[in-house]
């Protein structure tokens, strides 16, 4: 056993779930919700020389894909180490 | 020089770099072969992912369906980058940790069971084949347009190239032509993209030029053109499209959840040293991607305007077509732009309505951008080595997939337990060859189904893989009776509807008719949902998984001591 105890891994994992249900959200709201569900809404405010639903679904959505992954690499490799089951 | 004589230069000149890697790296283990050993930087792994993940189809013709379907196309936009976050947070640290070569090792030893790890070994062997034969088939395009050799000669020599590499290097020799591969892409993706769209909104960078004004002095945004020019000829506004939203989101998410799905693109994250690799690697992997995959829409619709505008004229009423362009009169050789003079007066129109007179294939618009655009014939040689490098790139990742399933997860685990490591290599080699052997036949003689097939792919991923790997590491006491009954639930559901709508009854394929108004191409999310749901009730009734396989499952949930990837 890597943890310290039961208890430590049970929090572990829930904590890690919560952190990927926060960035599962925010993963959907970007593409499903600004790109797709409202996106007619949005096109109604203009973003430089694009509507803003079309620029969330061909464009923005995309960056904050990236930027998710890193977040949640940092958060995941600072987690571990506070439970102490980062790799040597 | 002409274009010809550089296109085979500068082809021919990656083609000797891509050789050269493979015989440094050649693979000497199982283990090499398999997964590169194991020892991939996690930067590296992540170039290599993009060129593996970015095919012919990517590089080729998803700017020009994009150009053709506006706002629509950010179904594959965002469905072929936001899998990516599934993958990256949900799917590759667990199967690093889990340790083991592919994805149908990962079903069967997790759900205890040879029939789950041979149903994912037929689908995976199925979407991987599927795959490859778009492939080559792009390769040879490539080569009959900017060689002037037949298709049958292009794909001869792909093959040829593709065999060597995979052959001798294996995983590694693979991934590192790979990274080879991803610089060429992405370099010739990205050339011409700057340079037109400095032409159109004098912006470098193609994504902030997308939302510019055009140069012509006139203070018009190029989408506001756009969309003015669309809707006077008679097509749809460019910033709106014309499937349904319900339809969009299914399409979205089928092919979200099935990138995430694919056996090619997992196992590129068993070549990394660390769970923690695994994890950084996906985030390059996917920065690499967007690269490439947020130039797209830009260049669509660059090319959009440049090509309404070069057909139509600057006055909009037509352009004698004795006095067309080049780029015309080479692609009309190829069959790809169809020219007919219905009222007869010389001239050619392209517009949505009764007055159009131009057939223009979508594929064609990345390779003839250049053309249209009046770039050097440098930029048209490096075009044409980009397609290539990302069809080859591909195909490798995915006969290396084919090559695995057979010799390891077909012969080791199931039929010759006992196979020495040596002969397994061995094993695996012959099964790439004649892999490539099928993919090339394939390539030549194209089935009339490619294009309907890669609906199968993702939706068969979508529906077995996903749900499958997902609730191995996030349901513990998920048991073998149901994963497996989820999988086949799944898979018969989706296969059914595409098989219905595409080949039986394809008059009837309408969204009328459809299920929910969902498309073929997004039928894999309910399909997904069927897995889920028929895996969790069959579960209900069937004891749980036992005790040791539990305890397998802790084991992969945290990063420490991850070993090296292994057959044990």
């Amino acid at each position: 056993m890597a943890f310290k105890n039961e208890g430590d891994q049970q929090a572990y994992w829930k904590e890690n779930l919560s952190l990927l249900f926060k960035l599962l959200i925010v993963w959907f709201v970007v593409s499903f919700g600004a790109g797709i569900l409202f996106v007619e809404q949005l096109n109604q405010i203009q973003f430089f020389g694009f509507k803003l639903g079309f620029w969330f679904a061909q464009q923005g959505a995309i960056y904050v894909f990236v930027v998710l992954i890193f977040v949640y690499m940092k958060l995941m490799n600072d987690m571990d180490k506070k439970y102490g089951v980062e790799e040597e | 020089m002409d274009v010809q004589t550089l296109t085979f230069l500068i082809v021919g000149a990656s083609f000797l770099l891509y050789i050269a890697i493979a015989i440094w790296a050649r693979a000497g283990t199982t283990n090499e072969f398999y997964v590169a050993g194991g020892g991939v930087p996690p930067v590296l792994n992540g170039m290599a992912t993009a060129a593996d993940w970015m095919s012919a189809a990517s590089f080729i013709s998803m700017a020009g369906l994009i150009s053709f379907m506006g706002y629509d196309g950010a179904v594959y936009l965002l469905g072929w980058t936001g899998g990516y976050v599934l993958l990256a947070l949900c799917l590759a640290p667990y199967l690093r940790k889990f340790g083991k070569f592919t994805v149908p090792d990962f079903i069967g030893d997790r759900y205890y069971s040879q029939t789950a790890r041979t149903v994912a070994v037929f689908c995976a062997i199925f979407v991987c084949f599927t795959y490859v034969a778009g492939q080559m088939r792009g390769v040879g395009v490539v080569f009959s347009r900017f060689l002037e050799v037949d298709i049958i000669t292009g794909v001869v020599i792909g093959m040829g190239i593709v065999f060597f590499y995979t052959v001798l290097g294996g995983m590694k020799g693979i991934t590192y032509t790979q990274v080879a591969q991803y610089c060429v892409l992405i370099f010739a993706y990205l050339v011409p993209a700057v340079f037109i769209s400095m032409m159109v909104t004098g912006h470098i960078l193609p994504q902030t030029g997308f939302g510019a004004t055009l140069v012509d002095g006139s203070g018009v945004y190029l989408l506001e053109k756009l969309d003015g020019l669309s809707t006077e000829l008679g097509f749809n506004e460019y910033t709106s499209g014309t499937k349904s939203m319900t339809d969009v989101f299914a399409i979205t998410f089928a092919l979200m959840v099935g990138t995430a799905g694919l056996p090619h693109v997992i196992v590129r994250f068993f070549t990394v040293p660390k769970v923690r690799d695994a994890r950084k690697s996906a985030g390059w992997a996917l920065a690499f991607i967007a690269i490439l995959y947020t130039t797209a829409p830009s260049l669509a619709a660059f090319a959009r305007v440049n090509m309404i505008e070069t057909i139509n004229g600057p006055q909009a009423t037509g352009t004698s077509y004795a006095e067309a362009p080049s780029w015309i009169k080479n692609w009309e050789k190829t069959g790809l732009i169809e020219h007919t003079d219905k009222n007869g007066d010389g001239k050619m129109f392209y517009s949505g309505d009764e007055r159009n007179e131009m057939k223009i294939d979508r594929d064609i618009m990345v390779l003839a951008n250049p053309e249209i655009a009046n770039l050097p014939a440098w930029v048209i040689a490096l075009v044409a080595a980009g397609g290539v490098a990302a069809a080859l790139s591909t195909s490798a990742g995915l006969l290396l997939v084919i090559s695995t399933s057979v010799s390891h997860d077909l012969l080791k685990r199931n039929f010759m337990p006992d196979i020495t490591d040596k002969k397994e290599l061995l094993a695996a080699r012959i099964a790439a060859g004649v892999a490539i052997l099928i993919a090339g036949y394939f390539g030549v003689n194209p089935p009339g189904f490619v294009g309907q097939v890669v609906a199968f792919a993702f939706g068969l991923a979508a529906a077995s893989f996903f749900p499958a790997i997902i609730m191995g590491i996030f349901s513990k006491r998920m048991n073998d009776k149901g994963a497996v009954s989820g999988m086949i639930s799944g898979i018969v559901f989706t296969a059914a509807y595409i098989v219905y709508f595409k080949f039986v009854s394809p008059e009837l394929n309408t969204p009328d008719n459809w299920f929910l108004g969902i498309s073929p191409e997004g039928i894999g999310s309910i399909g997904m949902l069927v897995n889920f749901a028929v895996a969790f009730a069959v579960f209900k009734f069937t004891p749980d998984a036992p005790q040791e396989i539990q305890d397998l499952v802790e084991s992969i949930r945290f990063p420490q001591g991850s070993g090296e990837a292994s057959s044990h």
